[in-house]
């Protein structure tokens, strides 16, 4: 099914007699596999509304990432929080999508500075599990009218709702940017040197360490702002720093937000999401590749197939979820981090509430 | 505006429930005494009072939890109230009503440079929060004009933005975790001090709430490094379309100001009556900050500037000094202060597409003479969320319904230009009534449900937020 605007996505919602296989792009193929009939949203495309003078944009869920990429790379303005691309890393094809972007709550490096894809989002429609179109948020950034659903469908996995329109909040994409580059260190040596570039006032926006143990720094802004901050960074850190510029600082984020060093290796990968001074000891628990984002926040590891890494990190302040592994795995493992019974039974609420009939993605969450 | 009725059946239990409330929290965290409850009979709206049947100021979240907990076995509504401040109505009880106070609880529990973050109970003030980082180098960002007094608590309940937003985002973008205490005395952890959820995001789902899905009690904050500097720039026009294109240019140039604030002339009058900040006597008045270092500020400033003389600035003045940008934002933020010093006045809330400023603020001074109300208009310019000042008389018989008539006008015209009714003050009562012009019945039934799951009994502030007629069924259940 491949509805061609709202309307028809309501009605194939709501005629639907058994389970529903949402799909943007097919990119992101993460979750517990779901069998039922696909329902593409590519024929939900198109952008409504770019203001640049305003930073908003309203666009069709099923719109390719690259289209909406290339329109706001005419007006020198972009997406703030650098969503990740998969494909790489998952081995699939296809073209990302706005909406897979949002449903995966997609946030690359720049997290640290100017939020996550949830932070820029400012409004949604959406047709739930019956049929009935829904909108909220809107396309200004300061709204607080009723409640914030906007937040909800970041990171729903299309559970809870099949997204048709998206508005987001824009910046401008700054002249320049470099970054420093340090030899292999420890995680929790890095981990350190990472925290304090993060505490230090000159807008460091990427903060990680690559599979090889060496820690890069990242700065944007206007040309002289660029040199001023790095050359003060440096000072600030101490130590031999590497400088990379320009497209080899592009490109070395990409490879860090795509998690490339993983792609076309064998194993399962898993993502945590963790207090970055625990980093460290979970990184030691892991025992395996990791590359490091988010200043230690964020740990992409990679570990043996079928491994349970979630049970054998045991513990900590976080999270942490299997971003690749066999269909096999992803059934027997759960791949959200199981959540405590109270609020368990808050998720189970909402999704008997916007799907009674369990027809999205049932079972893709766990 | 209209509260719903006093449950009788409620008030008949007072005495019961304040037993029960007595055996779970020490003495003076229970308020029964008439002339005490009075201090909570309104909030920072002040039109609107009722007094609540009793107010309790738990010590501690597990005091929250049991309280919680009676209030729902013998179904009495809860109304939740951090300082007070709501422009809003969101923490106006009803008769029958228990006011929950967060006062009490003011400690912070944990601070942590090198995870930038702060872990506070959230009856503490908004600026404490920024008091306890300052020192080592941090701040907290959210900074709305009442942060002096008011109480994280509210700031989470009505997702509270400032001045400083259109760089840091509001307080949803600055919330990593809360512990909430449902309606029945369940305790939740939501998020913590890392940075994303796992499965659906409870966390932005609460903040922005109004105090309808739980009570907050603690709440992990993200600090930020102070800027190594900051300077205001302060520029005069002869006209607000004018005022607007500029902030327009401003962002398409790729310069991203930490704030941009406008003020119209009655507003500046006002302001400069009141703070002496040295403010041109013009139709439009915009504040543009810039941060960095010296350099930065001044290469920054340096464009903005370049960019404000295209359109013909009937002043343009760099602060010079430290105190000079003080007395630049003194201004600014003695707005409300100094327009209270003239007149009752109404503070709206509404946002807008930043394109859409002259047409509104054109609309709105039309309207202006229509009611035959003066306004003064006082807004975050970068973000479009604006705040309309309607001076009234409340002596006057008749004055405030047709400030308030005007207000909604006004904030109906907010959403026809693709907008809404609040960018940071919260619906609360103020607002609850037009929700319908800017939601249709799904929508809102969309929200309402997110209730039913949290608070199945609507007892959390039950008469806030939506339209009372589309709630009647579910706060009678």
């Amino acid at each position: 099914m491949r509805p061609a605007n709202e309307e028809e996505l309501s009605g194939m919602v709501r005629a639907a007699r058994g389970p529903l296989v949402v799909r943007g792009g097919g990119t992101r193929s993460v979750g517990r596999p779901v069998a039922g009939e696909m329902l593409e949203t590519g024929g939900l495309s198109g952008i409504g509304l770019y203001e640049p003078g305003a930073l908003t944009l309203v666009v069709g869920a099923g719109t390719p990432l690259a289209e909406v990429e290339a329109a706001l790379a005419a007006e020198g303005q972009r997406l703030p929080f650098e969503p990740m691309d998969m494909r790489a890393l998952l081995g699939t094809e296809g073209a990302p999508t706005v909406g897979g972007m949002v449903s995966a709550n997609a946030s690359g490096p720049r997290r640290v500075q100017a939020g996550a894809c949830r932070d820029s989002l400012i409004g949604v429609r959406f047709v739930d599990g019956s049929g009935t179109i829904v909108k909220n948020g809107g396309r200004v950034m300061k709204n607080v009218t009723g409640y914030d659903l906007v937040k909800l469908m970041a990171g729903a996995w299309g559970t809870l709702g099949v997204l048709s329109e998206c508005s987001f909040k824009l910046l401008p994409v700054p002249e320049a940017q470099a970054s420093l580059r340090s030899a292999a260190m420890p995680p929790q040596e890095a981990v350190t040197v990472m925290s304090r570039a993060l505490g230090t006032p000159y807008e460091v926006n990427g903060a990680a360490r690559d599979a090889d143990g060496r820690v890069a720094l990242r700065i944007e802004g206007f040309g002289a702002q660029v040199r001023y901050r790095l050359a003060a960074l440096e000072e600030a850190l101490g130590g031999e720093w590497e400088r990379v510029e320009g497209a080899a600082s592009a490109d070395l984020w990409r490879g860090i937000r795509d998690v490339t060093a993983f792609a076309g290796q064998a194993g399962d990968v898993w993502r945590i999401s963790a207090r970055p001074s625990d980093a460290g000891e979970i990184v030691a628990r892991a025992d395996c590749p990791v590359v490091m984002d988010w200043g230690g926040g964020l740990i992409w590891a990679c570990c043996a197939e079928g491994r349970d890494l979630r049970a054998d990190l045991g513990a900590f302040r976080g999270h942490a979820t299997l971003i690749r592994g066999s269909e096999a795995t992803r059934a027997a493992l759960p791949v959200f981090q199981p959540e405590p019974a109270p609020v368990a039974a808050l998720a189970a609420g909402l999704r008997a509430k916007f799907d009674p009939r369990g027809v999205l993605n049932p079972g893709l969450m766990g | 505006m209209d509260m719903p009725a006093a449950n009788p059946a409620t008030l008949a239990k007072r005495d019961r429930v304040l037993a029960r409330l007595a055996e779970v929290l020490p003495a003076q965290a229970l308020i029964r005494d008439e002339a005490e409850r009075r201090a909570y009979e309104c909030d920072a709206l002040t039109a609107y009072t009722c007094l609540p049947m009793a107010v309790v100021l738990p010590g501690t979240t597990a005091e929250v939890a049991d309280v919680l907990r009676i209030c729902h076995e013998e179904r009495v509504p809860v109304v939740p109230r951090g300082a007070g401040t709501s422009l809003a109505g969101g923490s106006l009880p009803t008769e029958d009503a228990i006011i929950l106070g967060v006062a009490r609880m003011r400690d912070v529990l944990e601070v942590h440079h090198a995870d930038r973050i702060i872990r506070v109970q959230t009856g503490i003030t908004n600026l404490a929060v920024t008091g306890e980082v300052e020192s080592d180098g941090f701040f907290y960002a959210p900074d709305p004009s009442s942060q002096l007094a008011c109480a994280i608590a509210g700031n989470i309940a009505m997702n509270s933005g400032g001045a400083h937003c259109l760089k840091y985002g509001v307080t949803t973008n600055n919330l990593l975790g809360v512990t909430l205490v449902q309606m029945d005395g369940t305790v939740v952890e939501l998020g913590g001090a890392h940075m994303d959820a796992t499965g659906y995001d409870l966390l932005g789902l609460v903040c922005g709430s109004e105090g309808q899905l739980g009570v907050v009690t603690e709440a992990t904050l993200r600090i930020l490094p102070k800027p190594e500097g900051a300077r205001p720039v302060l520029m005069g026009f002869d006209s607000s379309e004018v005022a607007g294109a500029c902030v327009s240019d401003i962002i398409k140039a790729g310069v991203l100001p930490v704030a941009i604030e406008f003020m119209d002339r009655p507003c500046i009058r006002a302001c400069e009556d009141f703070a002496k900040a040295g403010y041109p006597d013009c139709e439009a008045l915009l504040i543009v900050e810039v941060e960095g270092s010296q350099d930065e500020i001044d290469a920054q400033l340096g464009l903005i500037t370049q960019i404000a003389r295209r359109h013909n600035p009937v002043e343009l003045r760099e602060s010079q000094s430290e105190d000079e940008s003080k007395r630049i934002w003194l201004g600014r933020k003695s707005a409300f202060g100094a327009m209270g010093n003239i007149n009752d006045y109404m503070c709206l809330d509404g946002t807008i597409p930043v394109s859409s400023l002259p047409f509104v603020l054109r609309r709105i001074g039309e309207m202006s003479k229509e009611f035959g109300l003066d306004v003064a208009n006082v807004f975050h310019a970068g973000d479009g969320n604006m705040h309309p000042l309607i001076l009234f008389d409340a002596n006057k018989p008749g004055d405030l319904e047709l400030c308030e008539a005007f207000g909604a006008e006004i904030l109906k015209l907010c959403v026809e230009a693709g907008g809404c009714l609040t960018g940071e003050h919260g619906v609360g009562i103020e607002k609850r009534d037009l929700m319908s012009v800017q939601f249709t019945p799904e929508d809102l039934e969309a929200q309402m449900r997110v209730k039913d799951v949290f608070d199945p009994h609507w007892l959390l502030n039950p008469a806030k937020v939506f339209p009372l007629q589309a709630s009647a069924t579910r706060r009678a259940a």
